[in-house]
């Protein structure tokens, strides 16, 4: 009988020491680096990954550049002032976003979301490669009004980078394309396609839509899905939505492509995340959602190069009942990502 | 030894001594894209009749218009260089190495230095700007000159992806002090002339294929003992007074819009072909 006690209790120690060892195992699977992960119920994606495979010491050297305030000229400013991750990574509250020396730019600062999807970059385009993207916020007057050369000279006086460098790249060595595209490396892994939408998409937990959310749903699909189309919500074009020209008359795309048809218009935004990403439009000027419906049902302006979508029938704009925005509201919330603005690995560390 | 080995070793022997004949007897290579050489075109900067000084505010400069001016910069991409023989062979330097910042106040730069193949050269093609291809690749194959973030300055367009492929700045006093001229009150000219086509939509397109030929200024004869040099001048003055002639009072900031390809035009009578050091 003692025996067989002793080889019960000897029995019980190796079990726990087996559960011991497991708890590790599962730890470290945690912390493992899945690297880039297309979701399922997404497209292929745009960015060229074989030109910049994401890894996890590019991805954590991209995250420190990105929060690094270095990239400014006065070590003030860093790529998070303006893309805050609370605000899926936009300025809230802000109409356009400042800079340096609370310097006023002319945009709304834009999510850092998806980025892999996306086949131009800024408001009015005139960049379409997301490695050549950072140069401009680094370079612009109101935004961090800095150049690359001070910027890598700064960069390698802080003992981390040549370190992390190093272990993204093989060597030490910081040039502007090992830069570049480290902080792509951070934006392609900000990718947002955790909320209830995706989750009903992908018949995870069990997840549906209430009543109100299915209508919203429909609605959505009627009258906001030929420019918003699904899965990203964005068809990535440049469209003329009708808004009246800004006191500046920023004609959008017209300025990097000097083509006629292409005055006043304004890359088409995803609706993910808009609960955290108001206010809304090129120039933030919508600061509520209401603000946004009242200006699709009676606000939209025949102004030059007007998207037909929005003159169907000699009718300017999309008619939408108060009872379609309760719908449509309830809808839209299914795109938020509560996930995706707390996740701790996209934060500052 | 049997008959049959004396034969293939005295046919050998021949053989040898016939290729060898035929080496010395033709003073032009034959053209080997492995036997490189090396070749130096040289861009040499001149106002009209005068050599180009920067800020030469005491001897000033006048246009065709009688419009008076000084420079105070002066910068351009040269890309592409292509050689052709007289007989119509052409080679085409590795694109890798065949960009080039020529600026204006730094003399070593005023020689683009390639590798072509031995031989004797009637024609020079290259290119004002960089290419399309180029301007479009992925950031890590752009190095050196072409590095958008530090290799140059101020020669790239961060807001609307692309170089800025030839940079004239200058004063002249026939420059208003309104937003139609240069508000700040410094008489300031800016040329800024970039555009090579787009991405995916059309736009405007400023890059210059410039040919010259050769032949009347002198052959580049290409040998590996000595460095030919294809000496060029670049008249800066026909930015104003080439084909699309413009008086500096009516357009005295150019840059990304649809009157830069009316200069750029002009862009490309700046070069001709003085003589060649061989």
């Amino acid at each position: 009988m003692r025996k067989k006690a002793f080889w019960i209790v000897l029995l019980c120690f190796a079990a726990f020491l087996y559960a011991c060892k497991k708890d590790k195992v599962i730890e470290e699977t945690v912390s493992t680096f899945l690297g880039f992960k297309k979701p399922a119920n997404f497209p292929e994606p745009v960015y060229k990954l074989e030109n910049n495979q994401v890894t996890e010491a590019g991805f954590l050297l991209g995250r420190s550049l990105f929060y690094e305030p270095r990239l400014s000229r006065n070590n003030t400013i860093s790529c998070g002032s303006c893309h805050i991750q609370s605000s899926a990574f936009t300025q809230h509250g802000h109409d356009v976003s400042h800079g340096i020396d609370d310097r006023l730019g002319t945009r709304n600062s834009p999510p850092i979301m998806n980025l892999a999807w996306n086949k131009a970059f800024m408001w009015g385009g005139g960049i379409y490669d997301l490695d050549l993207q950072p140069i401009v916020p680094i370079t612009t007057h109101e935004e961090m009004d800095e150049n690359l050369n001070n910027v890598m000279e700064k960069l390698k006086t802080v003992s981390k980078y040549p370190t992390m460098f190093k272990a993204a790249f093989g060597t030490g060595e910081i040039t502007t394309a090992r830069f570049m595209k480290a902080l792509s490396q951070f934006m392609l892994m900000c990718i947002s396609a955790n909320s209830k939408y995706d989750k009903v998409m992908r018949k995870e937990d069990g997840a549906s839509f209430t009543a109100d959310e299915q209508a919203g749903y429909e609605l959505f699909k009627a009258k906001c899905s030929s420019c918003h189309s699904e899965p990203l919500f964005t068809d990535g074009s440049f469209r003329n939505n009708g808004l009246a020209p800004s006191t500046i008359n920023d004609k959008g795309l017209y300025t990097a492509t000097l083509i006629a048809t292409d005055r006043y218009k304004f890359k088409v935004p995803s609706l993910r995340n808009l609960t955290y990403t108001a206010p809304y439009m090129h120039d933030g000027r919508f600061l509520t959602l209401n603000g946004v419906f009242d200006h699709y049902n009676a606000e939209v302006q025949a102004t030059e190069n007007l998207d037909p979508l929005l003159q169907k029938d000699g009718t300017l704009g999309i008619a939408l009942s108060v009872d379609d925005r309760t719908k449509l509201t309830a809808f839209l919330k299914t795109l938020d990502d509560p996930d995706f603005i707390t996740r701790k690995d996209l934060a500052e560390q | 030894m049997n008959i049959q080995t004396k034969i293939t070793g005295l046919v050998a022997v021949l053989l040898l001594s016939l290729s060898a004949c035929s080496k010395k007897n033709d003073p032009t290579p034959d053209f080997d894209e492995n036997n490189l050489a090396p070749l130096s075109v040289e861009f040499d900067n001149i106002v009209g009749d005068r050599t180009l000084s920067f800020n030469n505010t005491a001897s000033l400069y006048t246009n065709a218009a009688g419009e008076k001016f000084s420079i105070s910069l002066v910068q351009y991409f040269i890309s592409n260089i292509k050689v052709t023989t007289a007989s119509g062979q052409t080679y085409t330097v590795n694109p890798d190495s065949s960009y080039f910042l020529i600026k204006g106040d730094n003399e070593a730069t005023r020689f683009a230095n390639v590798k072509v193949p031995e031989g004797d050269y009637t024609k020079l093609t290259f290119t004002l700007g960089v290419d399309s291809l180029r301007s479009t690749m992925d950031v890590s194959k752009r190095t050196g000159v072409l590095d958008p973030g530090t290799g140059m300055d101020g020669m790239y367009w961060g807001w609307n992806a692309g170089y800025i492929f030839f940079k004239f700045e200058g004063n002249s006093s026939v420059i208003s002090d309104d937003e139609n001229g240069d508000p700040t009150g410094k008489k300031q000219f800016k040329y800024h002339i970039g555009g090579f086509g787009g991405y995916n939509a059309p736009t405007i397109n400023n890059i210059k294929t410039i040919t010259l030929d050769l032949t009347a200024g002198g052959i580049a004869k290409v040998r590996k003992d000595r460095e030919s040099n294809i000496h060029l001048l670049v008249d800066l003055m026909k930015v104003f007074n080439g084909k699309n002639s413009f008086k500096i009072a009516d357009h005295p900031n150019v840059m990304f819009s649809e009157y830069s390809t009316s200069v750029a035009t002009n862009l490309s009578e700046m070069f001709r072909h003085d003589h060649t050091e061989n």
